[in-house]
């Protein structure tokens, strides 16, 4: 699992079966200092509470797709958890 | 399974059920001389470990779910043990 960012939301009438009422949200991934790194990805929320501004952890890969019920879905990147603080030297990425 | 070092702890409330009173590490990946490899990762722990430690992080699905006792778990990397030490044997 990685860090990263809510910076948006994306919105889809049309998804695959499965997926509707699944919260797309957009995550800047964070390196470990908590600074932004590499290109945003789109997450499945499989919390159904994170928004754009709150700093959550995802996982990637079929591991993905688990999250949500029902899992078999076609879904490469979710949010597993809303972070509440971060204890690391030299993070940056502030509170939560 | 990767080498990593615990650079700190990672606190959360509102996560999926799988996760809930989950100890959550996060994990720089090292080199086998200790310098940083670049990358970190986020992982459950299950040896006891804390900030500075050196550790074994396995970094796969069917295999953190077994250690985790679970089918379905959406987890991929778990902390496996503790390192005490690492010798790199010298090839001819």
């Amino acid at each position: 699992m990685l860090l990263g960012k809510v910076i948006g939301t994306v919105v889809a009438t049309q998804i695959y079966e499965g997926l509707e009422g699944v919260s797309m949200l957009l995550v800047q991934p964070l390196a470990k200092d908590g600074t932004e790194k590499g290109a945003p990805v789109v997450c499945a929320d499989g919390t159904r509470m994170a928004g754009p501004g709150e700093l959550v952890y995802y996982e990637g890969g079929r591991e993905a797709a688990m999250t949500l019920n029902p899992w078999f879905v076609p879904v490469d990147h979710a949010i597993v958890g809303i972070v509440d603080g971060v204890e690391a030297p030299n993070w940056k990425g502030g509170p939560a | 399974m990767i080498i990593g070092k615990v650079l700190g702890n990672i606190h959360s409330t509102i996560n999926h059920p799988f996760y809930d009173g989950q100890k959550m590490l996060m994990v720089e990946r090292i080199e086998m001389d200790g310098k940083p490899a670049g990358g970190y990762l986020v992982a459950v722990d299950r040896a006891d470990a804390g900030p500075g430690e050196t550790v074994l992080v396995l970094d796969e699905g069917n295999g953190a779910r077994q250690v985790l006792e679970s089918k379905d778990g959406p987890i991929r990397s778990v902390i496996v043990g503790i390192v005490d030490d690492i010798n790199v044997a010298k090839t001819p």
